[in-house]
């Protein structure tokens, strides 16, 4: 049974170039609007213009009973406009929605949770915003105070909540909707590993239960684990849907080409100085089970070619690999070595099993006679590993600035015998 | 389908039978049936109505909502109900009978007259304020979860009503005070307050709507209500304007016939009350809430993008 479909919709935004603040006021419209009259030529012409903005374009899709559907996509590319569109928060420019069945959005944690009031008050305001009755807040009460672990502070302002608790406990509450249809909006990247673990077993639950689910994240992992169907959507464009599997690895390729190979042909215009200029940056990857992104698993190799413009110099090559938050993760040096005027080339095998997922790059020095940095790249490539579990039940971040495959193991050394 | 047809039938019979309760009963069981969502450019037309109603509930946890939240940490609490329109009343009272030596109507205590002009105003002036900034007030609401949202205006009647009826009781404690008890009139106030909820909300929802966009009418409305508290019989009689030659235009504020009457009916006939001022409050105040409530349906749907 088809519970959603979507014919055409389009989304519009007119972004204003008047100002950068979010209200214009009254006033600036008037002045604006009078000195447009009176000169036409002016400046405040600039002001005005005004430019169109499609976040979403015409995008169809159909969603049937029980499906279980990840969106995929950068940032800005409409996945969020999509969700507002299906919660009825915004209405499409164009197009049509038919929804079978009640919603329920959680595009936030603890909508309208109001700070003066205790936990016990805000539970009821959220659970009636969401759309439950009373009676069905009554009946889930315990299990929501329950889920968050609040019970001591049910009568204390959610002001003085630490976040953690304000968090649960919105989480909570939505997670004993009963809806049809479940909308959930990046809400897990919010809380700890624990919690986490908490909400997606919760979705997890939901969706075996034959509800319909759409859920957004970046978190690809738990995309994986949950949805059966994955839409891709790029600059508001839904540009491919199937196959959570083959979406995610499509969306991966795209996203970790990021900087896989840099090359110069012409010496002049490499960068460098009269010492050494650089020819080429390569990271080739040996791509497993037939992906384009590289994942956990997956080996790399990295090439460094330079034109070496020194005769007879002593160089060697300095590697440093950087986390994404700027952490220095190991730091390699060559031999050095006395080289020719000429190419020079050096290399690197990053095993697979060896760096944990994340985003990381690599700056490049070339050294002469040990001590003297001659030429330094800083960001010389960059490159993300994506997550790869198998037989795990857990998803969220996986700890750790490596992942080496070590030989950890656990086995029986004694039992206790029953007789 | 056949469902859906036995219930219209079944509907039709009831009504025949006038019995609305059942009729609202059944009418909500349709809706919970199917819950068959369109939504499309301009919104879903048809199923508004049928959206508010639902979300009843949800209308009166938004109004307990603010009402709790009203005096949450402070020391006298609902105490500053009580405090506000008294001491109002006493500074007004003091200005304008001893320094502005300004009379009231003959034969009524001048404090009195100022209580119940002052007691009606608040209800109206809080609602429309409150009305003006309830969109606003809401947005974390309005931009992450649909309800229908003319909900948030409406939700935001019930602190200025509360306030209204401690001033009205205050007022009614303070009659006997003066020996001045409340006259038989007192019957019709209901249809005074009703007025002041049509009026209140058709001007207030303009506001809300404009607000969205424009902040500045969050400064304008507290200026508004300066003004219109000296342009609405409060602290003098409509009695000194009678007779004017701007007398008919002072007739065409909704709100001067509003207090008039309410006055009348605590007062009683030595109250001044042009029956015929009531014209311009009922034409005026519904003309204006139906455009109001027009231009907000038109508008509800942008809301998000604007705020």
């Amino acid at each position: 049974m088809k519970v959603i479909s979507a014919e055409n919709i389009s989304k519009r935004y007119i972004i204003d170039h008047q100002r950068s603040q979010k209200s214009s006021s009254l006033r600036d419209v008037v002045s604006n609007t009078f000195e447009q009259l009176f000169n036409k030529n002016s400046k405040v012409a600039d002001f005005k213009e005004k430019e169109e903005f499609w976040a979403l374009q015409d995008v169809n899709f159909e969603i049937n009973q029980g499906d279980r559907i990840g969106i995929v996509g950068h940032n800005g590319a409409g996945k969020s406009t999509l969700l507002k569109i299906l919660s009825r928060i915004t209405d499409p420019t164009t197009g049509q929605v038919t929804i079978n069945g009640r919603v329920a959005s959680l595009l936030e944690v603890g909508t309208g949770f109001h700070p003066e009031l205790t936990g016990r008050e805000n539970i009821f305001l959220n659970g009636a915003i969401l759309g439950m009755g009373k009676p069905e807040i009554k009946k889930s009460f315990d299990a929501i105070v329950d889920f968050a672990g609040v019970e001591k502070f049910l009568d204390t302002p959610v002001k003085r909540y630490s976040s953690g608790m304000y968090v649960r406990l919105g989480f909570a509450i939505a997670a004993h909707l009963d809806p049809e249809i479940l909308i959930i909006d990046e809400v897990l990247a919010v809380g700890d590993a624990e919690f986490q673990k908490k909400c997606l077993g919760k979705m997890r639950d939901v969706s075996e239960s034959g509800r319909t689910l759409l859920f957004v994240s970046h978190n690809l992992t738990a995309i994986q684990a949950l949805c059966n169907k994955s839409f891709y959507f790029e600059k508001g464009r839904l540009i491919d849907q199937g196959e959570t599997t083959h979406i995610v690895s499509t969306y991966l390729s795209r996203v970790s080409q990021k900087q896989l190979e840099r090359h110069w042909d012409e010496i002049d215009q490499a960068p460098g100085n009269q010492d050494i200029r650089v020819k080429s940056f390569r990271l080739l990857p040996e791509y497993v089970d037939n992906l384009l992104h590289i994942d956990v698993r997956t080996p790399m190799k990295l090439q460094f070619e330079f034109w070496n413009l020194i005769e007879d110099a002593n160089l060697n090559l300095s590697l440093h690999l950087y986390s994404y938050t700027g952490e220095c993760i190991f730091n390699l040096g060559t031999q050095s070595q006395a080289f020719a005027k000429g190419i020079v080339t050096g290399a690197l095998e990053i095993p697979g099993h060896f760096l944990n997922d994340g985003s990381y790059n690599i700056s490049i020095m070339v050294v002469k006679d040990t001590s003297e940095v001659i030429y330094n790249m800083e960001d010389a490539l960059s490159f993300d590993i994506e997550d790869y579990r198998e037989n795990v039940s857990w998803y969220g971040k996986w700890p750790g600035y490596i992942r080496p495959q070590l030989n950890f193991t656990l086995k029986q050394t004694e039992s206790i015998l029953n007789d | 389908m056949a469902k859906f047809i036995a219930n219209i039938l079944f509907i039709k019979y009831l009504k025949k039978a006038n019995n609305y309760k059942l009729i609202a009963v059944s009418y909500l069981q349709s809706i919970t049936m199917s819950y068959k969502t369109t939504i499309k450019a301009g919104g879903s037309e048809k199923d508004y109505w049928k959206d508010l109603w639902i979300n009843r509930q949800l209308l009166w946890i938004l109004s307990k909502r603010d009402i709790s939240v009203r005096y949450k940490q402070t020391l006298l609490g609902i105490g500053w109900s009580v405090i506000r329109p008294l001491m109002t009343m006493l500074v007004m009272a003091f200005v304008f009978s001893f320094v502005a030596k300004l009379k009231g109507d003959p034969g009524i205590p001048y404090p009195l007259m100022i209580l119940g002009g002052l007691t009606i105003w608040s209800f109206f002036s809080n609602s429309f304020s409150q009305i003006s900034n309830s969109v606003v007030i809401n947005s974390n609401l309005v931009s992450k979860v649909y309800f229908p949202r003319l909900l948030m205006p409406l939700s935001a009647f019930s602190v200025g009503f509360i306030d209204f009826l401690i001033s009205l009781s205050l007022y009614i404690g303070l009659s006997f005070y003066y020996s001045y008890p409340p006259s038989v009139n007192i019957i019709f106030l209901p249809l005074f307050v009703g007025l002041t909820f049509i009026c209140s909300l058709g001007f207030g929802l303009f506001f809300a709507v404009i607000n969205v966009r424009f902040r500045d009418i969050g400064q304008l409305i507290p200026f508004l209500v300066q003004v219109g508290m000296y342009m609405c019989p409060i602290a003098y009689s409509s009695r000194l304007v009678e007779g004017k030659w701007f007398y008919k235009y002072y007739l065409l504020n909704p709100v001067v016939g509003i207090i008039d009457g309410f006055k009348w009916c605590l007062l009683g006939e030595k109250a001044y009350f042009d029956p015929s001022s009531l014209y311009s409050t009922i034409i005026v105040s519904i003309v204006v809430l139906f455009m109001s409530l027009m231009y907000f349906r038109k508008k509800e749907n942008t809301f998000v993008d604007h705020i």
